[in-house]
């Protein structure tokens, strides 16, 4: 079983195929319940510990807006984890504020930039879309599969 | 609070003949250890790990291709979360489950009909607006609400 980043990282239907393909999906609720359950973090918005803006200078440098550094704080052990990763483009929802567009291009970048299998589709409009969209996902994580047993 | 305590959503896409209250009542059905709130597009279930996989495993026998499940962060009714104490609006998250939900019958229909042969390959791709049409548009608008 790998552990597939998918992206836009709290999409129902990516963790859902992957998980439903075989593999474990790395998504940012995971990360959310992590900041919200753990001993000694207060609730939001005061939840952000010393780790957290190391965790963003990582990626981009301390001039960049501080709506970046916070967001890549937060992807941060998602891209650390990941041994594949599945992207969408044109998702309507990750349309925002400079934030999310930089962040979105920077975490899209990084994850290219890392020597790890990667699936591109865009999202399906109609229901032809759709099957070729899942057909895709499943034969990638099909893919994933067989290498890891190779590897093994 | 159960250490290892885990919030899934189960979504419903619109395209299944399964209602979520059928949902809830096979998932009180199924355990009494976990929180299941019924919502307009599905439940949200709360308990241990074991707990919620299991029910969801059982759950998505009701309609393999027509429930999708994922994450959630936050429990049912979190003060942080719940729209009740943060006077209305779209909780976060609402756009992108709105978004996805619409495609999700789709999805569904994907799911079933996964090794059907399909011709999207041979199809013209959906083109962008170009930046000049969008200046004409624009343009046309304007002197259209000059005029009255």
């Amino acid at each position: 079983m790998a552990k597939i980043l998918v992206y836009p990282s709290n999409s129902l239907i990516l963790a859902d195929l992957v998980a439903r393909f075989g593999h474990e999906p790395l998504t940012l609720m995971r990360v959310i319940r992590r900041k919200i359950k753990e001993v000694g973090i207060d609730s939001p918005p005061i939840n952000v510990t010393p780790e957290d803006p190391k965790r963003g200078l990582k990626y981009a440098a301390v001039d960049v807006p501080s709506g970046v550094r916070g967001r890549m704080a937060l992807l941060d052990p998602l891209i650390e984890e990941a041994e594949a990763a599945i992207i969408v483009h044109e998702a309507d929802y990750s349309f925002g504020c400079m934030g999310c567009a930089r962040t979105n291009e920077l975490a899209k970048y990084i994850i290219r930039k890392k020597d790890i299998p990667r699936l591109e589709l865009a999202y399906p409009t109609d229901d032809d879309e759709a099957r070729e969209f899942v057909r895709k996902i499943r034969d990638f994580c099909k893919s994933l599969t067989s290498t890891a047993e190779v590897i093994a | 609070m159960v250490l290892d305590e885990t919030t899934k959503m189960v979504v419903l896409a619109e395209s299944s003949p399964i209602l979520p209250s059928e949902l809830a009542l096979r998932a009180y059905e199924l355990s009494t250890d976990a929180v299941v709130k019924e919502t307009c597009y599905g439940l949200i279930v709360t308990g241990s790990e074991k707990t919620v996989d299991e029910i969801i495993k059982e759950l998505r026998k009701l309609d393999p291709s027509g429930i999708f499940v994922k994450d959630r962060g936050f429990p049912p009714g979190d003060s942080r979360r719940c729209r009740a104490v943060r006077g209305g609006g779209p909780r976060p998250g609402f756009h992108q489950l709105e978004r996805e939900s619409n495609i999700l019958p789709s999805i569904s229909y994907g799911l079933k009909n996964i090794d059907e042969p399909s011709d999207v390959k041979g199809r013209e791709k959906r083109k962008k607006l170009t930046i000049s049409r969008f200046i004409e548009i624009i343009e046309e608008q304007s002197k259209e609400d000059v005029n009255g």
